[in-house]
């Protein structure tokens, strides 16, 4: 008994050290960070001067909070919602087996599969202003060009177009695989029974799909909330803060200035990690309620 | 058994949040053992380790050979390793707090004020540099409270180039240009000939302030009041060319890589870029030309100075300070000063030596007078308010040109972050 659980505790050690070392330190040094007040002579000399909650002070104060905020939220939001229907649509597509649909899928892939860097600096051609290929097609069309990434009012929903884009074979994979999962003969029980196609979609997929939708948007909120690089690529959250989200504030206040401001930085980066542990949570709890007692 | 296995679950499942946005945590904390990637950087006896931000030489260029020969006259091996710019100080930094800086450290000069303000460089005095033949201006961007913290190695700066054939064709004598009402009107002959007037890089980053720095001096302004009404005047220049179209709307995103890649199409008739572009106007296929960038009431704007500092970050082992004193005295001494600055494409910091380059090369005539009349960003004893006043500004002209608020408005807020930001 006792050998046991010295075995026991063997094989935790590793992945115990693993946590600590890996996840559990660089989160109490973020949260430490964010409660001194840093300077650069504070930074090296390891002295900083403990500030409490100065930092998310000046955060919440910030004339770029508010907007930021709001920015978090649609990105996340609005991308979320087109990148799953977009993903069960063309999943549902893919499950009827037809000729080169393996191919085909194999091409819907490629978003995921291109480094960031390149699929973002690809968007941003593709948006110029002057010269990008979108606006030459809306020329041709007749419509007049837009300013994408240089105009307030255009620079967001540029960067969630690029970013649906890259969440859509995520959404597709998954979903496909759930889908493959429901057993045929639910279906073939339905129709017998004389559902027509929309009604099989609503109340047989739906709601067999219903725990593979809940873990493909939990996991894509939170791929979503810390997207950094489509947006640094292609806008760097301007003009003038019009695109940026928490995740390129906390990294233009820790690194985007000639002198970084590690506290409020490390603030802005805790708020977003708060936001993606609350929806972690609930859908623990959506889980449990759903789960048979 | 259940509760256990959901707790569990529970647990299994707030991790896997945590893991998944761990990511985060690089990306806003200080990146611990990040610096550390360099292993030899503590190794003592003959080894002298530094660090430049010149990635793209690598081990068989001039540059890296140059600093081998350092080393070997001075009698030890070097290690040398090569970061981004942009994340050159980020390293410094940590590795000041790790306590592992390397020996020489080559750092853009806006930091230098930065890392001298932490504490990281020692004096001229401290190190026994010898800086007397440098370019007051140009070593006044190292400068702090009176010390100074490094030698420049080399200066470059930003002036306009023009594309004679677009010129020709719009009947436009660059001869005319020399202020700012005439630079617009020969923009606006360009447009009228159906080509395209200026680019320049407007991005929410420091290059966009430095694109806009000579118009903002060029204009009378200064730094310690963006919203006076020259600085204004300055902003709604840039405005007024994208409203008539001289200027492409894409400036606002453009960095002055894209801007330049405007200008080699061929279209365009003036773009503001910088002595590091020579070499690829050469193979741009087109006449090329270049001026200073004219001040508002004509003579030459002062462009702000690019190019880095070679300075001696502090050690706790003192005695190194005279051998790094002898690598950079080699690096910046008059004979390899010609080899460094044509090497990494510069103008060189002293007098003796511009006039070498000039000889070798007359096409850099223009760009000596540019950079004789080009000022530190952090000079004026601004050091490390620079940054907090740089990135209201560039946030001022970004509003501007983006048509979010009017010139007066943008320079009026910027001022206003500034001051509350410099406090």
């Amino acid at each position: 008994m006792r050998s046991g659980q010295w075995a026991a505790w063997a094989f935790l050690t590793p992945v115990v050290l693993y946590l600590l070392v890996f996840y559990a330190y660089p989160l109490y040094r973020n949260v430490e960070l964010s409660l001194r007040n840093y300077t650069v002579r504070s930074f090296v000399q390891g002295d900083a001067p403990f500030a409490g909650f100065a930092n998310y002070a000046k955060v919440f104060a910030d004339a770029t909070f508010g907007p930021a905020l709001w920015h978090t939220v649609v990105f996340t939001l609005v991308s979320l919602a087109l990148q799953f229907t977009i993903g069960l649509v063309l999943a549902m597509f893919f499950l009827k087996n037809f000729r080169l649909s393996a191919t085909l899928r194999g091409l819907f892939l490629v978003p995921w599969l291109l480094p960031l860097i390149v699929s973002g600096s690809t968007w941003s051609w593709m948006l110029n202003s002057d010269s990008g290929v979108v606006n030459a097609v809306l020329a041709w069309l007749g419509i007049g060009p837009v300013n994408w990434l240089t105009s307030p009012d255009w620079s967001l929903w540029s960067v969630i177009i690029a970013n649906i884009w890259i969440g859509i074979p995520f959404n597709l994979v998954v979903l496909y695989s759930g889908l493959q999962a429901i057993p045929p003969a639910i279906y073939e029980a339905a129709a017998l029974d004389g559902a027509n196609g929309w009604q099989r979609f609503w109340k047989v997929t739906f709601p067999l799909l219903r725990p593979v939708s809940a873990i493909t948007l939990l996991l894509g909120l939170v791929y979503t909330l810390k997207v950094f690089d489509i947006i640094w690529i292609m806008t760097k959250g301007g003009p003038s803060g019009s695109s940026t989200t928490f995740a390129t504030w906390s990294y233009r206040l820790g690194f985007g200035n000639l002198v970084p401001s590690f506290g409020p930085g490390a603030a802005v980066g805790n708020l977003l990690i708060v936001m993606a542990l609350v929806f972690g949570l609930i859908y623990i709890r959506a889980q449990r309620r759903q789960a048979p007692v | 058994m259940s509760s256990a296995a959901r707790s569990r679950r529970t647990a299994g499942a707030s991790l896997a949040v945590l893991a998944a946005v761990g990511g985060l945590v690089a990306c806003s904390s200080s990146p611990e053992g990040a610096g550390s990637t360099s292993a030899s950087q503590t190794a003592g006896g003959g080894t002298y380790t530094i660090w430049d931000p010149y990635p793209q030489h690598d081990k068989s260029s001039e540059w890296v050979k140059l600093l081998e020969k350092c080393g070997t006259d001075a009698g030890v091996k070097v290690e040398r390793t090569g970061y981004d710019t942009s994340d050159l100080t980020n390293k410094a930094l940590l590795a000041a707090q790790q306590g592992n800086s390397p020996d020489v450290l080559i750092v853009d000069n806006p930091v230098v004020s930065t890392l001298a303000e932490a504490g990281v460089l020692t004096t001229t005095e401290e190190n026994k540099l010898d800086v007397s033949a440098i370019a007051p201006n140009l070593l006044a961007a190292g400068q702090s409270g009176g010390k100074s913290y490094g030698v420049p190695i080399g200066a470059n700066t930003l002036a306009l180039y023009y594309n004679k054939e677009v010129l020709k064709e719009a009947g436009v004598d660059i001869a005319s240009v020399k202020d700012w009402t005439s630079l617009t009107a020969a923009l606006e002959k360009v447009k009228a000939a159906g080509k395209k007037g200026i680019t320049f890089s407007a991005i929410g980053t420091e290059e966009g302030s430095f694109q806009f720095l000579p118009w903002f001096w060029g204009s009378g302004a200064s730094l310690t009041k963006l919203d006076s009404p020259e600085g204004v005047s300055a902003v709604a220049l840039w405005t007024d060319w994208l409203k008539k179209g001289y200027a492409p709307n894409s400036v606002i995103n453009n960095t002055q890589t894209t801007s330049w890649q405007e200008f080699a199409g061929g279209d365009y008739a003036f773009a503001e870029n910088g002595t590091w572009q020579l070499a690829n106007a050469k193979k741009a296929g087109f006449e090329y030309g270049i001026i200073p960038v004219p001040g508002k009431d004509g003579g030459t704007a002062p462009a702000p100075t690019g190019g880095e500092f070679v300075s001696i970050p502090a050690q706790s082992d003192t005695g190194r300070y005279t051998t790094s004193q002898k690598l950079v005295t080699c690096l910046t001494s008059t004979d390899n000063s010609l080899t460094t600055t044509t090497t990494l494409s510069y103008i060189a910091p002293t007098e003796a030596v511009q006039a070498k380059q000039v000889a070798a090369t007359p096409d850099l005539q223009v760009w000596v007078d540019a950079v004789k009349a080009a000022k530190g960003r952090t000079s004026d004893d601004l050091g490390t308010k620079y940054p907090k006043i740089s990135e209201p500004m560039w946030s001022a002209v970004q509003a501007a040109l983006s048509g979010s608020k009017s010139p007066q408005e943008a320079m009026t807020a910027a001022q206003a972050a500034a001051a509350s930001a410099t406090q």
